[in-house]
């Protein structure tokens, strides 16, 4: 960077060229009085506060003025001060007077600057205006906003349409009665505000302020453990509570951004619901026991049933030591493959998929590059409520011009921005990528050079696209033929170009079939490998990569490294000291299967709950009813508990140490914030007593260190990774060495394929596996919601009042012809259940599809879904059946 | 009273659906429509891709826009220091008496609203009201009542 030399209050001092007077000042120590500068924000020069004075008497706002040359700049003169002071009296008159009270007070912008101008508050008195004090707006369970201390600096206008692009909040009214407000001057919990918090931690005063916000004794660097952008954060503690959370600004994935639910949903890890021992079911009843009482009993039961009699169910939740930790035992201790966690009905049809086309089942570049792409196709996915901080993400690169496809049956808030917005009927996908291919091909955008020197299978391919001409396609999936074209072209000029896709592709009996299709995409117009392109498949649960990274899988031991290879299992054999089980294990869909047929009779499920989040929950309740042993090991009590005959206590996120890996592959770690609540151990050591009791060999581990350790010696891609790193480092496997940086975009050289280069896939459309039919007329799919995620997010009582939306959209033609009214009360049936619901008249969802979100427990969506399955993910299709409505009387 | 969607299209395709022209857009319909209704703001938003609430900005910050229903003749009573001492505030009250409503209000049948100003520079034919686009001036409250009834009949 180029240096420049100014003076500011006869002071030499350096500042790089572009900064502006005010930056370069504060860099250097020098206070100038501002209200309205942020350093995430560009500048405004809307409080005037910053003036100073340059050569010739000329006075200028500081925030806006680069510096150049040697110039001289005064920032106390007889000038400024004619011109500061009465701008800050009337400011510090109208501010509310008492600074007692308030939670800002000590970090007040406002207070600073009394000080700095030494201001005698109660001189400036009588330029109080005679207006009404307005009330404080407390409607949002997470923060206040008090006009009355506002300083109408609109950091929190601009950080609100900047930063996170929502725009909830402008300047109302004008002169004397202007004030930040909503549309329409509603309370900010009606409004679009998405209760992120951005604006909060910017407010310069207390006007808009966190409720019950104290200030943290302890600031422990960790991880996010919602959703899988693995936002890194800051846990700001007191006494062994987690008082407040504070986005990292140098962590790659977020920048320092957090949703609402890092922000302010961690309230789960002290909710007096936790559980504070572990439980055995004596006489029907779940009774407090000691540690040593539970593992015996369940290490007593255990014994009796090695090999295929067992089957462990682990959690995308848990840190990758934990999950690694957990298949092991299983392997070694129980001697089976009977290993899955939850990452089955979302993730898995994108690992065989990439695994088989290109290479690696994950991610092909970093979230942060999604700035910089020219094109992002937005497909089966909500990513504004599932993944928010990608949102803004997304919503900034709109901004800056990018394109944005969205193909969606549903309207959400991506279709507002897009560019193009197509709305195919549900599980249509494989017809409406195909058709875009075969546009892109019958145009000529494809890119050859990269076909023919990195790729396979092309002619076999293209002859699959024979059977979709666009009329064909249109037919199938309801598009009209020119927008699919538009789209298409798109896509295929404007590079570099970004797929985005998350469950609404996966969650299908043809899932594979669709993720196949977003890769025969991206590899014909050579989308993969570089910088700001490739495929984004999202993840919403905060480890499900790691989980199936550390060999959480029927199929693959860590490094998905297949159990049914020889050589592979022999390398295990010889690290972990036993002889290993050459059998696939089941999928997780196909345990609870077994478990009903009686082949499955002994269940350990960590961290999981698959009464709510797997199709078909009527079935997996019974399997849990008639398994022999249930052991359930959570941080609550939660539905599956209810069905155990053990409970084994987890401590949580908070409370351990341990690795997360992101859906960008970045490894990154938490570190413990609080004490262990009540007798909680983390999962890894629970499962390591368990295992020497059981006589297993290899489970000596004392830290989660020792068992990255191992890790990095037996799954390649982990192979340079260990905590001294980890603490000084970015990393993103592949990271095969401890002198490997680390893979930001994967398939730059080439593809990890046995030759090397990437397999188109020819591909047929085929219908559902259930289709509508005239006692099933509706298509129910199912979507996420911002403020839920699962079962942690139902133990926040804030997000549990934001986030109460528990009703069945209904698109307002079928509302009609149903006579059923907004708010009504219905029955939604399928062929399996059924549940009761409020309805919401909406045109969001298209005639004939009705939506519901899938997180909540009062009613389980999942009673209605079909377990059918995707053929070779094994994920079931819990993303649309059939229903019909009837309204209740 | 509300006009309708497509007639809004219009006036948006007018100016080429830019949001550059954004405060055009809104006077446009203002004039044509004398207000901006919830559904109104809600249109422009999708259409012109602006956010919903930089909108409700603009149109809280104009005084020419109005977020209630207007009525079609816009009365207009001078308070300024002229009018006030030749007894406008008088006036004022007479044509509250008279439309039942106050000052920033509109009458149920639409016909009329109300608003007080501090001074319409045309000092010296005070007290002055102004209806519509027609100056009453040096009026005496018995005046009042029959130039409004006289608005009130017109059809």
């Amino acid at each position: 960077m180029d240096k420049v030399t100014l003076t500011i209050d006869s002071l030499n001092v350096v500042a790089e060229r572009g900064m502006t007077i005010l930056e370069a000042a504060l860099g250097n120590g020098i206070y100038i009085p501002h209200l309205c500068y942020h350093p995430d924000l560009r500048p405004a020069g809307a409080c005037r506060l910053c003036i100073v004075e340059i050569e010739d008497g000329q006075l200028v706002t500081a925030s806006r003025v680069p510096v150049k040359g040697r110039i001289v700049v005064r920032t106390r003169s007889p000038e400024v001060d004619k011109m500061l002071r009465p701008i800050v009296e009337v400011l510090i008159a109208n501010h509310h007077s008492d600074c007692r009270g308030c939670h800002s007070s000590g970090q007040c912008e406002l207070q600073k600057i009394i000080a700095h101008l030494r201001i005698d508050r109660r001189r400036v008195r009588l330029l109080k205006l005679p207006k009404p004090e307005p009330p404080r707006d407390t409607s949002n369970p997470f923060f206040d906003f008090d006009p009355n201390k506002c300083v109408l600096c609109g950091i929190c206008v601009r950080t609100c349409k900047n930063i996170t692009g929502i725009s909830a909040i402008d300047f109302i009214n004008r002169g004397y009665a202007t004030k930040i407000g909503t549309f329409g001057d509603k309370p900010f919990a009606h409004s679009r505000c998405e209760s992120c918090g951005e604006c909060v931690i910017r407010c310069p005063v207390g006007a808009l302020i966190a409720k019950k916000a104290q200030r943290p004794k302890h600031k422990v660097k960790s991880v996010c453990p919602y959703c899988g952008v693995g936002c890194g954060f800051y846990l700001g503690t007191r006494d062994n509570v987690i008082i407040n959370t504070q986005g990292n600004t140098d962590n790659p994935a977020n920048k320092g951004n957090l949703c609402v639910k890092g922000r302010f949903g961690l309230t789960f890890v002290t909710s007096p619901e936790r559980l504070t021992s572990p439980l055995i079911k004596k006489n029907g009843e779940l009774t407090k026991v000691s540690w040593d009482e539970a593992l015996e009993l369940v290490a007593i039961k255990l014994t009796k049933y090695r090999g295929e009699q067992f089957a462990l169910i682990t959690s995308t939740k848990c840190t990758n030591e934990e999950n690694y930790i957990a298949q092991k035992f299983a392997r070694v201790v129980m001697n089976t493959n009977n290993i899955d966690s939850g990452a089955r009905l979302c993730h898995t049809p994108n690992l065989r998929v990439l695994h088989e086309t290109i290479g690696i089942g994950a991610m092909t570049n970093s979230i942060e590059e999604i700035d910089k792409t020219a094109c992002i196709l937005a497909i089966g996915t909500n990513i504004t409520q599932a993944q928010p901080v990608i949102g803004f993400r997304i919503r900034k690169a709109v901004r800056n011009g990018s394109k944005l496809i969205v193909i969606n049956p549903k309207e959400n808030d991506l279709c507002r921005l897009a560019n193009i917005w197509l709305r195919p009927y549900p599980v249509t996908d494989v017809a409406l990528l195909m058709g875009i291919c075969r546009l892109i091909v019958e145009e000529g955008l494809l890119d050859t050079t990269f076909i023919k020197k990195r790729c396979e299978n092309f002619d076999e391919f293209k002859k699959s696209l024979d059977d979709f001409p666009l009329g064909r396609v249109e037919r199938i999936t309801g598009v009209p033929q020119e927008m699919i074209a538009a789209a298409a072209r798109i896509y295929a000029t404007i590079r570099p170009a970004a797929i985005l896709w998350s469950t609404g592709i996966t969650q299908h009996s043809q899932g594979t079939d669709n993720v196949f299709a977003l890769v025969n995409l991206a590899l014909l117009t050579g989308n993969i490998g570089k910088p700001s392109s490739g495929l984004y498949p999202l993840l919403g649960q905060n480890n499900a990569q790691g989980a199936c990274d550390m060999g959480c899988l029927p199929g693959f031991y860590p490094g998905y490294q297949m159990v049914t290879d020889a050589e592979v299992r022999k390398k295990f054999e010889v690290a972990w000291g036993i002889s290993l089980n050459s059998e696939p294990g089941l999928a997780l869909t196909e345990i609870f299967q077994a478990v009903l047929e009686g082949k499955v009779k002994v269940l350990y499920i960590i961290g999981s709950e698959p009464i709510l989040s797997m199709a078909d929950s009527q079935k997996v309740k019974g399997a849990l009813e008639k398994v022999a042993i249930l052991i359930a090991q959570d941080i609550f009590s939660n539905e599956t508990a209810k069905f155990a005959h053990v409970v084994l206590l987890a401590a949580s996120f908070a409370e351990k140490r341990g690795t997360f890996t992101n859906m960008e592959r970045r490894v990154q770690k938490l570190n413990k914030a609080i004490e262990p609540i009540g007798d909680s151990l983390p999962d890894w050591k629970i499962i390591c007593e368990l295992a020497k009791r059981l006589d297993g060999k290899g489970f000596d581990f004392s830290s989660p260190e020792e068992i990255m350790s191992e890790i990095a010696s037996v799954a390649p891609m982990y192979g340079g990774i260990s905590y001294n790193r980890l603490d000084k480092e970015r990393l993103q496997w592949s990271c095969l060495t401890p002198e490997d940086l680390g893979t930001s975009i994967l398939y730059g050289e080439q593809f990890h394929t046995p030759n090397g280069k990437a397999k188109f896939t020819p591909l047929e459309y085929k219908r559902p596996a259930e289709t509508p039919d005239v006692d099933y007329p509706l298509i129910l799919t199912t979507e996420s919601n911002l403020y839920q995620q699962g079962t942690l997010s139902h133990k926040v009582a804030g997000l549990n009042i934001l986030g109460s939306k528990n009703f069945v959209e209904i698109n307002s033609k079928d509302a009609a012809d149903l006579g059923v009214n907004d708010g009504n009360i219905v029955q939604v049936i399928s062929r399996r259940g059924e549940i009761i619901a409020g309805a919401k008249v909406t045109d969001a969802s298209p005639p004939g599809v009705v939506t519901m979100s899938f997180h909540f427990i009062e009613n389980q969506i999942n009673m209605l879904t079909n377990p059918a399955l995707d053929p070779v993910a094994k994920t079931p299709a819990a993303k649309m059946c059939p229903v019909r409505i009837v309204p209740q009387t | 009273m509300v006009l309708e969607l497509t007639k809004i299209d219009e006036i948006i395709n007018k100016y080429g659906a830019d949001k550059a022209f954004l405060i055009q857009v809104l006077l446009h319909v203002q004039r044509e429509n004398r207000w901006l209704s919830k559904d109104a703001l809600i249109h422009f938003s999708e259409r012109l891709s602006v956010p919903l609430t930089q909108i409700y900005h603009i149109a809280t910050f104009y005084k020419a826009f109005s977020l209630i229903p207007r009525g079609r003749h816009q009365v207009t009573v001078c308070l300024g220091t002229a009018c006030h001492v030749r007894g406008s505030p008088h006036i004022l009250e007479r044509a509250q008496q008279f439309l039942g409503i106050s000052p920033g209000g509109t009458t149920p049948d639409l016909k009329f609203s109300l608003k007080s100003v501090n001074c319409l520079g045309c000092c010296a034919l005070g007290p002055v009201m102004v209806v519509g686009r027609k100056y009453h001036g040096k009026l005496s409250v018995s005046k009042v009542g029959e130039i409004l009834q006289s608005y009130g009949q017109e059809e």
